[in-house]
């Protein structure tokens, strides 16, 4: 049966499925296991996370497109449920209006991205949604009749939900059934085209399929499930702004959450959201211990506590991104379930 | 750049969209100054990004941490000034000193983050974005998170007045510097045995190879140039806003993605029509439509684009 559920995807590895199992079963159990508001909010933000990173490894690590706009999209769900929110009689009814109403604006966003920049070399595309994202970001801020500005939408959400631990399995269940619809998404003939296309674009095509169009989907599907995303976060959050969702620095957390987890296997993004969630989150508190230690040192050179103030935890994450682009291009999940890539082709990706 | 050739449609395009300003805006006076302030803009983010269309041009490698050496620039630059007492004396030491750092840290970038991924353009994009986050962090590291003030020497404050135009004196003097590291881009470029080098290069750097020149180290030399430039280019910058932040190049980034792609990814020539084009436009429709003034950028792209889809100036390669 776990065979079906995952799509025969299974994670060829005991201390993957180890960590799988773990991470999963204390998001399942999170309000029992670890009550208090904190740990709650972090658990919440790891599985809205898994699947807006899983969301951007279908147009990375599958389709092999870079995307500066993925948080373009989250921020359009987070702002379709906010404004619909806000703006109607909060109940059911403005949610599911106000993420349809996402759904196609993302849709129709991402496919004249699509066609307009996917025909041409991956720079191009990464230099065009960069561009587009930093516009939209801009323009979400600036129309702050409509979006609250700046300062964001605070709204009211219905009754069922005002109970953090309903919220939370709302918000659970969603991201889990999405990540499972993304898995089934990838193990697909679909997905093998995908990473045909990934592999060798020319080879694809002249095998016959068309590879603007498969892109131009796989671009669409990942636009629409982070729109989704979006949409669960700012449920959770009751509360849509620029900084949450259309910060560029979220997009940098996406890319770091995707390459240090592993490009090119969903399951990457699980263990990447989660540990960079959890570090977000507790490795600041580490950090702050070592820096008041290494202040009140004697003989230290003025720089080095600065390199640990609890601010800048993402150096460190940076520095582990470059070593695992370099060193492990399949990530931490690469490196557990094929140490030693038997076959040749394997090889040759792992290397891409 | 074949000279009898020359392809003038972007340039008729450009003086077509100042004399446009010019019908809408109708008081002469607002055009100099939003023209001059223009030229001013642009020119400073031709200098910016012409050294990241040459690298691309060349070796085929686009640098999404530019905006890097931007900030670095201008963290240097605010810097000296201070230890200078902000006077005009310390101008000059202050931009060759940003120029020198930024040229150093981008030989060092080649070196360490670029080298091992050249050809592969995902590990490429990957990379860099890695590096830019690193030492942003860095700099947050030196110089501590807060906004860095970089005011502009006394001399160069205030404005001439002729007649009942207004001109910044510091724009001026950006419009000087930026024509004048044009001119010598052109001369180097067009005069000289290592520009002739590089324009082949960038149209075909194979052939090149082949007769027996090493583009590898022509193209190390250009992306030191490259980063030296955008160092200079983010101290005038800094000193034009007055005030420097790490997000100083991750703002200027998406202007340059911008200009690179409307002039045709790997042409100077572009890259200068592009960057005045969007220099020019950013300061008239801020005047005339304040609302839209953040789209015309987007909106001037989309629109060369489905004019040009390869950009103003299409470079041979595929």
């Amino acid at each position: 049966m776990i065979n079906t559920i995952l799509s025969g995807d299974l994670p060829r590895s005991r201390i993957l499925a180890f960590l799988l199992s773990a991470i999963v079963i204390s998001l399942a159990f999170a309000p029992f296991l670890f009550p208090g508001t904190r740990s709650l909010d972090v658990a919440a933000r790891v599985c809205v996370f898994v699947l807006l990173v899983a969301s951007y490894d279908l147009l990375l690590g599958y389709t092999g497109i870079v995307s500066f706009a993925h948080t373009m999209f989250f921020g359009i769900g987070g702002y379709g449920v906010g404004i619909a929110l806000a703006r109607l009689e909060p109940g059911w009814g403005a949610i599911g209006l106000g993420t349809l109403a996402a759904l196609a604006a993302s849709l129709a966003l991402s496919f004249v991205i699509g066609l307009f920049s996917l025909r041409v070399r991956a720079i191009f595309f990464a230099m065009i949604t960069l561009a587009v994202a930093s516009f939209f970001a801009i323009l979400a801020s600036q129309l702050s009749g409509f979006t609250g500005g700046e300062d964001g939408l605070s709204f009211k959400v219905p009754e069922l939900l005002r109970s953090r631990t309903a919220a939370y399995y709302l918000v659970f269940a969603a991201s889990a059934a999405l990540f499972l619809v993304l898995l089934r998404v990838v193990n697909s003939p679909f997905g093998r085209v995908l990473l045909a296309i990934r592999e060798n674009e020319f080879r694809a095509e002249a095998l016959g399929y068309r590879t603007v169009t498969y892109r131009t989907l796989a671009n669409c599907l990942g636009a629409l499930v982070a729109t989704l995303a979006g949409a669960l976060y700012a449920l959770w959050l009751r509360y849509t702004g620029p900084n949450t969702t259309l910060d560029f620095a979220i997009m940098i957390d996406i890319l770091l959450m995707v390459v240090i987890g592993g490009m090119g296997t969903m399951y990457g993004a699980v263990i990447g959201a989660t540990l960079f969630v959890v570090a977000q989150n507790y490795l600041q508190d580490a950090m702050k211990l070592v820096h008041e230690a290494l202040k009140g040192a004697p003989a230290v050179p003025t720089l080095l506590p600065e390199l640990f103030h609890p601010d800048r935890w993402l150096l460190w994450l940076g520095v582990l991104f470059v070593i695992s682009v370099y060193y492990f291009p399949r990530g931490i999940v690469g490196q557990l379930s094929s140490p030693r890539p038997s076959n040749p082709r394997q090889r040759a990706s792992g290397a891409r | 750049m074949n000279s009898t050739r020359f392809d003038f449609v972007p340039f008729l395009l450009l003086a077509g969209v100042a004399l446009g300003a010019l019908a809408l805006i109708r008081t002469p006076s607002t055009w100099v100054t939003l023209t001059v302030a223009g030229l001013a803009m642009g020119l400073l983010i031709f200098i910016m990004a012409s050294g990241l269309t040459l690298v691309f041009g060349l070796m085929d490698v686009m640098n999404f941490a530019h905006g890097l050496f931007i900030a670095l620039g201008a963290y240097i630059a605010a810097s000296v000034m201070k230890v200078m007492g902000g006077t005009l004396a310390g101008l000059v030491p202050a931009m060759l000193a940003a120029m020198l750092a930024a040229g150093v840290l981008g030989f060092a970038f080649e070196r360490v983050i670029i080298k091992p991924v050249y050809g592969q353009h995902l590990k490429q994009i990957l990379i860099t974005t890695g590096g830019m986050i690193v030492a942003e962090q860095l700099i947050h590291v030196v110089w501590g998170p807060d906004l860095q003030p970089l005011p502009r020497p006394e001399a160069l404050r205030g404005a001439f007045l002729i007649g009942d135009v207004a001109l910044e004196k510091y724009r001026i003097a950006a419009v000087v510097v930026g024509l004048t590291l044009f001119a010598a881009l052109a001369i180097v470029l067009n005069r000289t045995r290592v520009g002739l080098l590089i324009r082949a290069g960038v149209e075909n750097s194979e052939m090149v190879e082949a007769m027996g020149y090493r583009v590898r180290r022509l193209f190390v030399a250009v992306f030191v140039a490259g980063s030296a430039l955008a160092g200079l280019g983010g101290a005038l910058w800094g000193m034009y806003q007055e005030a420097v932040t790490v997000a100083i190049g991750a703002q200027m980034m998406v202007l340059i993605f911008i200009v690179i792609i409307i002039g045709g990814l790997g042409s100077v020539t572009g890259c200068f029509v592009g960057a005045l084009l969007v220099g020019l436009l950013a300061n008239y429709v801020g005047y005339l439509a304040p609302k839209v003034a953040l789209g015309s950028n987007i909106l001037l792209m989309v629109l060369i684009l489905l004019w040009r889809p390869q950009g103003l100036y299409p470079v041979g390669k595929s």
